[in-house]
């Protein structure tokens, strides 16, 4: 009897588990379910993770063929050794923690303001999700000419200066546009959060006399708190590995200022066509993160369900 | 509720902040419909003859294979996706065993590698098994790049799903498929909805692997888009009438569905 | 909702059969050409649908794609001959060295079995950099030496005259004079954006021509000589104080821009961008501009060399096809179906057949700056725009394999001294760096 049948069995199937207690379930078939999906992206990922670290080892041009060579650790070295991987390194935390940390807060500030009845509110939510829907790669294009272009650029209509923004706060700017682009996601997350708060709760509160702020201290940011997890956790993720805003607007310049370690990852692979360094590299991002999500995730779930998050 | 300056003015605030932020798009669907000439003015022209010839030129450079390309891929990637996901949801969520956390860890882990640093492998592994330049090569890759956030969303909606209705279904004799259609899959339908969009939102951007691997057959919208950044000329009224065609169909669905979105998010999306 | 999203499959799956995701073969051979998304370029994509008429069975696709992207991936492509080009778009720079290494085909054979393609009729600087042992590996598409493009009525309006062989030195002061940042009019208008072909295109004919060089005949890397740092101290300190906002991002279109809606006085560039200055419809300057050639210093000239040429990857599969192909976009008659198609004659590409120059009209709508293009190429020579010699080709570029990652980071250290967040001394000592690791891998194998 198969857990996974065709589809368009019309009956239930006379199946030897038709007394559903637990034990009979045996492990192997509770399992099954899940084993297609874990297969597909242990084949699609890991393969290529392999090969990653493969030629991790190897010193390796592309251009200059018959330069492959086995030269164990010494990627490793020389990376670390690199003052502009450090550098990326750095950009990186910055603009991840920069970068979660602003658009989880306007997301919330317009969330809120989202959280009632008002004229237009429909047009304003679906105006308000639109930087997340249209092309990353169109946003990023959309601010390097509209907006911060120093002679035709509208802040530069607006404040009336020559800055180049792209040139003299290029990692700024380069945050600007991710925070724009992300705001709506966390927007939408925290909007649902705020509106799966229980009714009866709040109006007790409010009968209670609790103010405000009080209420929202009280009440709602505990109950967001799973939210704003999910929200931090899956915003970090992706905006570590954020590429087409750099990529687009800086080419991580000027210099290496707005280098982050995906674009860095991406020069040494396709502009200097060095593949040993370039996997070392990626090999380090992947036990970097991994050592910075567990601690992250740790340190997340300990405060949270210390403060008696909803259940 | 007390507030100081009413409720009138929180409205005109809201929405005064709502086009604020949004203002760079909406500039970018004036420019959509200017001449060159006209977008490169300082100061910035707000009234000018407007014109759709910035929008022939797109489709005169062949947008429409691009677009069937893209929503080819997005559109099978999330079938894939929510084939493989909801089984594995499920019994994630429903039929936990031992080691549950640790695959869950595992997905979440494969999203870790920047994908930037596989370009190269990815590169050689599809040359050699002739999927480069082929869409199933973005197919496969987009379901594998979406699978481990799709698992985790779908997740938290089944563990939503009220214990004594699963009970009373095993009891009933269900086989898992009819567990999954017939009671499951109501409850967490809008939840489902949501995940798919999310799916369809991430793989119809997706920028690198398109770029890098797809030539002229299978390139997607992305790629034709970065085809308009010329070294010479000037670009940026062409570059926003293709930018906006490039993002409607996917702003269009997520206006049509943001509803579900919502709803299915509130679900209690984190467990 | 099953059957829908069933049937949407459906219907998704035939759209795409009918746009080409597979390669479901009609029995027309498909000829998948990369090339770089210039204005020429686009105007050749234009104007193909008539070589698919005249060659029925033959379809074109074009992945058209900016510089640098599309240099990443036709390298990528053909260094592990993945096969998904054709023919693709590469340069001097390339052509030799890939030539070398087996990757592309030989086209002699086929020039020679096409005698009215006439590849005699290649402007000869042009034609010997693509190739190799005496054999073409490339056919060039458009080809382009640098020089100074000036606004003679701001010149005028100054009083200043330009000479007919300008120095660096005399451009400087020009620039101080020209520069008026009230009216937004850069003094000159100079890359400062990192790329190999980018910022240091312009800047390597500088160093040029004050006398330094990258490497010298032993291979030891010379950033850190006398010259070399003059030379970056100059330029670095024309484009700060006279040069265009936003200098460290600015390429040759950004550049383009500038000029032409009139806020440059001067920009030193490729021939090409003639073509551009000179088109009413996105020029506000046309008729205005004065060509003067390449300023120089210490050597007698200094224009660089460089030409976007189309080659056929070894591993293609029809290669017949793909001649016929790159012919028919490089022969004689291209230039007059641009001119008849666009009406014209700044639209055709330049510096590659001295026919082209033969033509009365081209002479006529051209007459700014076609005798300073082709002077340009014809003196861009290592000869004449080095003033030593130098154990690598290339004149604005170095002719090795990792000339692309040295140069491309030697060139972000450039736009950071360009953008003032490091000082011309700490570029060039960390330039210095990189290229001694490049030189030392030279001096070994010697």
């Amino acid at each position: 009897m198969a857990t996974i049948s065709a589809p368009a069995r019309p009956e239930p199937a006379h199946t030897k588990k038709a007394a559903p207690k637990r034990g009979t379930d045996t492990p192997f078939k509770r399992r099954l379910p899940l084993l297609p999906a874990l297969l597909f992206v242990v084949a699609v990922t890991q393969l290529p993770f392999v090969l990653t670290v493969f030629y991790s080892f190897q010193s390796w041009n592309l251009v200059r063929p018959g330069s492959r060579h086995f030269v164990g650790l010494q990627n490793y070295i020389d990376v670390f050794a690199d003052s502009t991987f450090l550098g990326a390194l750095l950009n990186t935390v910055v603009l991840t923690v920069v970068c979660v940390f602003f658009s989880l807060l306007l997301g919330l500030g317009l969330a809120i303001l989202l959280d009632r009845k008002f004229l237009g509110r429909g047009v304003v939510r679906t105006l308000l999700i639109t930087p997340f829907l249209i092309l990353p790669a169109a946003g990023a294009l959309l601010w390097k000419t509209t907006m911060f272009d120093p002679t035709y650029g509208l802040l530069h209509f607006v404040f009336g200066t020559d800055v180049d923004w792209l040139s003299e706060f290029p990692l700024a700017a380069v945050m600007a546009q991710v925070v724009w682009q992300w705001t709506p996601f966390m927007m939408l997350l925290i909007l649902a959060g705020l509106q799966s708060q229980p009714k009866d709760v709040l109006e007790a509160a409010s009968v209670d006399g609790a103010g405000r702020w009080r209420t929202f201290t009280a009440i709602t940011l505990p109950h967001l708190s799973r939210f704003l997890q999910l929200a931090t956790l899956l915003g970090a993720i992706y905006i570590v590995n954020s590429f087409d805003a750099i990529f687009l607007m800086t080419q991580g310049g000027p210099g290496t200022a707005s280098t982050n370690l995906p674009f860095y990852i991406y020069q040494r692979a396709f502009q200097g066509f060095d593949i040993g360094q370039s996997s070392a590299m990626g090999v380090i991002v992947v036990i970097l993160t991994m050592i910075v999500a567990t601690f992250a995730l740790r340190l997340m779930f300990r405060t949270f369900s210390v403060q008696g998050g909803a259940k | 509720m007390k507030s100081r300056f009413g409720p009138g003015a929180l409205t005109v605030a809201t929405w005064v902040i709502a086009i604020l932020f949004v203002f760079p798009l909406l500039w970018m669907i004036l420019t959509a419909f200017k001449q060159e000439a006209d977008a490169y003015t300082d100061p910035p022209r707000l009234f000018f003859t407007p014109t759709l010839d910035q929008f022939a030129g797109v489709l005169e450079r062949g947008f429409l294979p691009y677009l069937s390309n893209s929503a080819f891929v997005t559109v099978v990637s999330t079938l894939f996706v929510l084939l493989l996901g909801i089984p594995a949801a499920y019994a994630l969520s429903l039929a936990p065993v031992k080691g549950t956390s640790n695959a869950l860890g595992f997905f979440l882990s494969t999203k870790m590698l920047p994908i930037v640093a596989a370009i190269i492998p990815l590169y050689v592994i599809s040359q050699n098994t002739q999927l480069l330049d082929n869409v199933w090569a973005l197919i496969i890759l987009y379901t594998s790049m979406n699978l481990p956030l799709a698992i985790w969303m779908m997740r938290s909606f089944f563990l939503e799903v009220p214990h004594e209705m699963i009970e009373a279904g095993r009891i009933d004799g269900a086989t898992l498929p009819i567990l999954l259609r017939k009671i499951i899959m109501p409850v967490v339908a809008p939840g489902v909805a949501a995940t798919a969009l999310i799916c369809v939102i991430f793989s119809w951007t997706e920028f690198f692997y398109s770029v890098n691997l797809t030539a002229a057959r299978a390139g997607t919208v992305p790629v034709f888009l970065v085809g308009f950044i010329t070294s010479e000329g000037l670009y940026w009224a062409q570059l926003s009438a293709a930018a906006l065609l490039a993002s409607l169909p996917v702003m269009i669905v997520g206006w049509i569905a943001q509803n579900h979105l919502v709803r299915g998010l509130s679900m209690g999306a984190v467990k | 909702m099953r059957k829908a999203a069933a049937l949407l499959a459906v219907l998704l799956l035939t759209l795409t059969g009918c746009a080409g995701a597979g390669a479901l073969g009609t029995g027309d051979r498909t000829l998948v050409v990369a090339i770089v998304a210039n204005p020429q370029m686009k105007d050749a994509i234009e104007l193909s649908g008539e070589f698919e008429k005249a060659n029925p069975g033959v379809s074109l696709k074009f992945v058209s794609l900016p510089e640098n992207q599309a240099r990443a991936k036709i390298t990528a492509s053909t260094a592990t001959e993945g096969g998904e080009f054709d023919v693709v778009m590469i340069s001097n720079y390339e052509a030799p060295q890939w030539a070398a290494n087996g990757w592309l085909e030989n086209l002699g054979p086929h020039i020679a079995a096409n005698p009215s393609y006439d590849a005699d009729d290649f402007i000869p600087s042009i034609k010997e950099s693509l190739s190799h042992n005496g054999s073409l590996y490339a056919v060039p598409f458009y080809g382009e030496s640098s020089f100074l493009a000036y606004r003679k009525d701001l010149f005028e309006q100054a009083g200043i005259t330009m000479p007919a062989k300008p120095t660096w030195t005399q451009i400087a002061e020009y620039a101080a004079k020209l520069d008026d940042k009230a009216k937004g009019i850069a003094g000159i208008c100079l890359r400062g954006k990192p790329g190999w072909g980018e910022s240091l295109a312009p800047f390597t004919t500088v160093a040029n021509t004050f006398g330094a060089q990258w490497f010298d005949k032993d291979w030891n890397a010379k950033l850190t000589s006398p010259e070399f740092k003059a030379a970056a101290e100059f330029y670095v300190n024309l484009v700060r104080n006279h040069g265009e906002v936003g200098a460290s991002s600015a390429g040759f279109s950004e550049c383009g821009t500038r000029y032409t809606q009139g806020q440059a006085a001067m920009w030193y560039d490729a021939t090409v961008m003639a073509g551009t200055n000179e088109d009413p419809s996105a020029s506000k300057v046309v008729g205005k501009s004065g060509y003067a050639p390449a300023p120089v210093e210490k050597t007698q000239a200094s224009g660089w060399l460089y030409t976007w040429a189309l080659a056929i990857p070894k591993v293609a599969k029809d290669k017949e096809a793909a001649f016929k192909f790159m012919a028919w976009m490089t022969d004689k008659a291209y230039v007059q179906r641009v001119a008849q198609e666009f009406g014209d004659w700044n639209r055709v590409p330049p510096g590659v057949r001295k026919s082209t120059y033969d033509i009365p009209q081209y002479r006529e709508a051209a007459k700014a700056y076609a005798q300073p293009t082709l002077d340009g190429i014809a003196d861009a020579d290592q000869r004449k725009a080095m003033a030593n010699p130098v154990p690598y080709p290339g004149i604005q570029f170095v002719g090795i394999p990792e000339f692309q990652d040295l140069g491309t980071r030697v060139s972000q250290q450039l736009s950071a001294a360009i953008a003032g967040q490091i000082t011309v001394d700490e570029a060039l000592k960390q330039s210095q760096e990189y290229a001694q690791t490049v030189g030392k891998s030279y001096q070994e194998v010697q």
